[in-house]
C-alpha cells in the first residue's frame, strides 16, 4: 500500500466507551464519502477478468463499501479505467469524467490505463493521466484482486484525509517466494 | 487438387493476366494483373470447376523496396471443392500513387469491412466500393499506419493531452512524454523526423 502524509483525527469511539468525540465537519464528511464509494465501471479489456473477481464473493469488493456499479458517471464517484484506451475512445473516456459529479476519484487500474502498457504505437493512448487526473495507479498486467483491494483501500485513506496527489500501489510480498525460501533453506541444511 | 486450379487460370487468361504461379507446400498462389483483378474473381466465383464461394480475407502488404510498393492479397476458399486458393496484385509505385483496384464487393460482399480495412492501413482505394472510409481509425487520422515509412510510435490524439494540475488541483506524475518508453530512444529506426 502506498503512504500516507497526513494523519486522519477520527477515531471511532469503543464499546463501553461513553463520552463525545470531536471532529472536523469536513473530515466527517471524508469518513463517510470513503465508505459509499459508487463505481462507474469503464472496462474495455482483459484487465476486466480481475476486475470481476475483485468484485465477486472471494475477494469481496463489498467489504470495503464499494460494490454498487453505477452505469450512468453522474451517479458515481469513482471512475474505474480498467483496460486498454485507444486514442479513438479517448475522447468517450473525457466525456464520461466530465460528467461524473463532485466529488470524483479515478483509478488507473493495470498497466494499460496507467501507461499505455506494452501498446507502443499509433493506436493507444500512453496512460488515461494525459487525458484524465488519476488518483491512485495499480501496476500490473493485470494487476491481481489483493492489488486492486490495496488500490482502493489507498484511495479511501486518500479521501479521509483529503489528500489529491496521486498514489501508486505498491508491490506486496509474492506468497509464491515463501515456498522458494522454504526449499532454499531445506536445501542448504542438506547440504 | 488446386494445382489444377492454377492451370485453369493459366489457360483461361493467359501471361498477360496471370502473371505467375507458385505453390508453397500446397498454398497455391496467382500472382495477377490489378486490371483484371475483379474480372478474374468474378471466373473463380462462377466457374464449375473453380467454385470459389467464401472470400476468406483480404488484405495490404507494404513492399516498401519495390518499385510497385503495395499488394493486395485475396485469400478464396471453396466450400463445395474444398480447396483454397490465394491471389495478389502489386498497385501503385515506389510513392504510393495511383494505389487503385478494382472492388471485390460486386463479386463477394464479405469483401467490404476488408477493403475498408486495407483502405485505413494502406490507403488503397477500391474503386467500385459503395462506402469507401476509415474504419478502424477516426477522420481525423493523417496517413496510413501499416505502410512501413509511419513511424511506429507516432499518435495522433483526438483530446489535447494534459499539461499541468487541473482545476481540482490534480497532477499528471508522468510527464507528457513519459510512458510507453521502454528505451525506444536509442532504437535509429523508430526516430521521427521534423
Ligand atoms: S494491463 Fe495487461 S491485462 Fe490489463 S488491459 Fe492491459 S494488457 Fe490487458
Amino acid at each position: 500500500m502506498g503512504e500516507l502524509t497526513k494523519p486522519t483525527s477520527s477515531r471511532v469511539i469503543q464499546a463501553g466507551e461513553s463520552g463525545f468525540a470531536t471532529t472536523k465537519f469536513n473530515e466527517l464528511l471524508a469518513w463517510a464519502r470513503k465508505y459509499s464509494l459508487f463505481q462507474y465501471p469503464f472496462v474495455t479489456a482483459c484487465c476486466a477478468m480481475e476486475f470481476m473477481a475483485t468484485a465477486s464473493p472471494r475477494y469481496d469488493v463489498a467489504r470495503f463499501g464499494a460494490e454498487a456499479p453505477r452505469f450512468t458517471p453522474r451517479q458515481s464517484d469513482v471512475l474505474w479505467v480498467v483496460g486498454t484506451i485507444s486514442q479513438r475512445q479517448a475522447p468517450i473516456l473525457k466525456r464520461v469524467y466530465e460528467q461524473m459529479t463532485e466529488p470524483k476519484w479515478v483509478i488507473a487500474f493495470g498497466t494499460c490505463a496507467s501507461c499505455g502498457g506494452f501498446y507502443d504505437n499509433y493506436a493507444t493512448l500512453a496512460g488515461i493521466d494525459k487525458v484524465v487526473p488519476v488518483d491512485v495507479y495499480i501496476p500490473g498486467c493485470p494487476p491481481r484482486p489483493e492489488a486492486v483491494l490495496d488500490g482502493l483501500l489507498l484511495l479511501q485513506d486518500k479521501i479521509a484525509s483529503m489528500d489529491t496527489t496521486p498514489g501508486v500501489v505498491k508491490p506486496r510480498h509474492d506468497p509464491a517466494q515463501n515456498l522458494v525460501n522454504l526449499r532454499r533453506k531445506t536445501e542448504d541444511s542438506a547440504g | 487438387m488446386a494445382k489444377k486450379l492454377l492451370d485453369i487460370l493459366s489457360e483461361r487468361f493467359g501471361s498477360s493476366i496471370v502473371l505467375s504461379t507458385h505453390d508453397q507446400c500446397g498454398d497455391e498462389t496467382a500472382v495477377l494483373d490489378a486490371a483484371h483483378w475483379r474480372e478474374v474473381a468474378t471466373f473463380l466465383r462462377d466457374d464449375p470447376r473453380c467454385k470459389m464461394n467464401m472470400l476468406v480475407d483480404l488484405c495490404g502488404v507494404d513492399h516498401i523496396w519495390d518499385s510497385q510498393r503495395l499488394e493486395v492479397v485475396a485469400h478464396l476458399n471453396s466450400l463445395e471443392l474444398g480447396h483454397r486458393l490465394r491471389i495478389k496484385a502489386r498497385v501503385g509505385d515506389e510513392d504510393c500513387e495511383g494505389a487503385v483496384i478494382d472492388s471485390l464487393v460486386p463479386v463477394w460482399v464479405g469483401a467490404n469491412w476488408f477493403e475498408r480495412e486495407t483502405f485505413d492501413m494502406f490507403g488503397i482505394r477500391f474503386e467500385g466500393h459503395p462506402d469507401l472510409r476509415r474504419i478502424l481509425l477516426y477522420e481525423e487520422f493523417e496517413g496510413h499506419p501499416l505502410r512501413k515509412d509511419y513511424p511506429a510510435a507516432k499518435t495522433q490524439p483526438l483530446v489535447p493531452y494534459r499539461e499541468g494540475p487541473d482545476v481540482l488541483g490534480k497532477l499528471p506524475p508522468f510527464g507528457p512524454d513519459e510512458g510507453m518508453v521502454f528505451g525506444r530512444k536509442h532504437l535509429d529506426y523508430m526516430k521521427e523526423e521534423d
